[in-house]
């Protein structure tokens, strides 16, 4: 049979629920204090510590990264800086070296120039000089020629009358004289 | 285990179609229980050791938890913290501010922790019993915190201040006062701890009443067609259960909710 409902209904009467006996009250309360205690003094520290420490934690690792961030930046623009003033340099080189060269060209071609306006003087005077050197040796062989065919033609040497060179050389005078006023003449009618 | 009066609260031998014998619904003797051993005149039964067994486990879990708590946590630890933190922030912030509750974090969390075990017992094979639909247990913490409640009321108000708070005193209400103040110091002073108590007692009371009712039933029907009945009504136990497992939680929920909102209307400035 049922031995419990026989237990309270013999050895008990049922009382009311509603009236706490006392030493389930007191037990109660003991075993909610030891809880408690554990709880308040050990556990719960504990974990604030912990829960402190990982918000510190992660508060520093975001700063850290927010650190980092920043150095980036820097290093970021000082890296543009110094990429401008490259460029600027690089710009003022080129500059410079256009001038220069520019200068250089020019002196070059002044150079050029005054070379070439030298060979040309001498090339002239070097053609005066063969020029008057073969007229020279043309107007003795000329006179020779001359008083040689002369002499043939009057049939007695004129050689040895020296004298008569002087009316060859007049006679060439005249001569270049007239060529003289020919290409005057020519110069003017054009 | 031999099935005696520690173990089963009815007896198993007793079907529908038997003559000589009834349907033996619970009632309050299922809430006695014989003593375990006794000292005298102290008898240990078996609520009292699971009210112990209570204290163990919570200590237990929170010590597993955060003995060495660790700021990359474990396991554990992430369930215990998540407990905390909803009783914390749930509860006591909610209630008291920040500020002001966090001297009260400790007091609430164990008060959730120690309720929710108590009345989780009501599930757990071979316990299978509520400590808390035993009225000394939910009258005990009930108590502890109408204490708590009237030493912060005092410690806050002053003397004259707390009797005002305790009493709802109001000028602006003329001559409804004094109806009001007799009404509000039975109302706080006396009903109160009472309905604290008794609601956590008695949800917990109906809750493993229905479950036995149940359980006795699913046997006692078992034979011949009763076996559909049998069956059906051990459909409803395993459904109490779950629903148990619900109103275990909640009632603990509600009994630290009540808790907070006394602490905080004693701090209250009164109005």
């Amino acid at each position: 049979m049922n031995a419990l409902v026989t237990l309270a209904n013999e050895v008990e009467v049922p009382q009311n629920p509603l009236i706490p006996p006392i030493p389930e009250l007191v037990i109660g309360l003991v075993a909610f204090f030891i809880v408690f205690g554990f709880l308040a003094k050990k556990l719960l520290p504990n974990i604030n510590k912990v829960l402190d420490e990982r918000r510190a934690a992660i508060e520093g690792g975001m700063e850290k990264a927010e650190a980092a961030q920043a150095e980036a930046q820097q290093v970021l623009e000082d890296y543009r800086a110094q990429l401008a003033d490259a460029r600027h340099e690089a710009a003022r080189l080129r500059q410079e070296a256009q001038e220069q060269g520019a200068a250089l060209i020019a002196e070059m071609r002044a150079e050029g120039q005054r070379q070439r306006e030298e060979i040309i003087a001498a090339g002239h005077a070097q053609i005066e000089a063969d020029r008057k050197q073969a007229a020279q040796a043309l107007r003795q062989d000329v006179g020779k020629l001359a008083t040689d065919l002369a002499g043939k033609l009057v049939g007695e040497s004129l050689e040895d009358h020296a004298r008569q060179s002087r009316t060859i050389d007049r006679f060439l005078d005249e001569l270049e004289a007239k060529a003289a006023t020919d290409s005057a003449k020519a110069e003017a009618g054009r | 285990m031999s099935a005696d009066m520690n173990t089963l609260a009815f007896n198993t031998e007793c079907h529908l179609f038997i003559p000589g014998c009834g349907f033996e619904a619970p009632g309050l003797h299922s809430f006695v229980f014989e003593p375990l051993f006794s000292i005298g005149s102290f008898n240990f039964n078996k609520p009292m050791l699971l009210a112990l067994v209570s204290t163990v486990v919570v200590v237990w879990f929170f010590w597993a938890a955060f003995g060495r708590a660790k700021v990359v946590p474990g396991k554990m630890q992430m369930i215990a913290e998540a407990g905390y933190d909803f009783v914390r922030r749930g509860l006591v912030y909610d209630a008291l501010g920040k500020k002001e509750g966090e001297k009260y974090v400790p007091f609430m969390v164990s008060l959730f922790f120690f309720v929710w075990v108590m009345n989780i017992w009501s599930i757990i094979p071979l316990a299978q019993f509520p400590v808390t639909s035993v009225i000394a247990f939910p009258a005990g913490l009930a108590i502890m915190v109408w204490v708590l409640w009237v030493f912060l009321t005092f410690k806050k108000q002053g003397f004259v201040g707390g009797w005002k708070n305790i009493t709802g005193y109001d000028k602006s209400l003329g001559a409804v006062l004094p109806l009001l103040m007799v009404i509000e110091f039975f109302s706080n002073l006396i009903i109160r701890p009472f309905t604290h108590a008794v609601r956590l007692f008695a949800n917990m009371f109906a809750g493993h009443m229905l479950i036995v009712m149940f359980t006795i039933a699913s046997f006692y029907l078992a034979n011949g067609v009763g076996f559909v009945y049998a069956g059906a009504s051990f459909v409803m136990t395993i459904v109490m259960t779950a629903f148990e497992l619900f109103i275990q939680a909640v009632q603990a929920y509600v009994f630290v909710l009540l808790a907070c909102n006394y602490v905080q209307g004693a701090l209250a400035e009164h109005h």
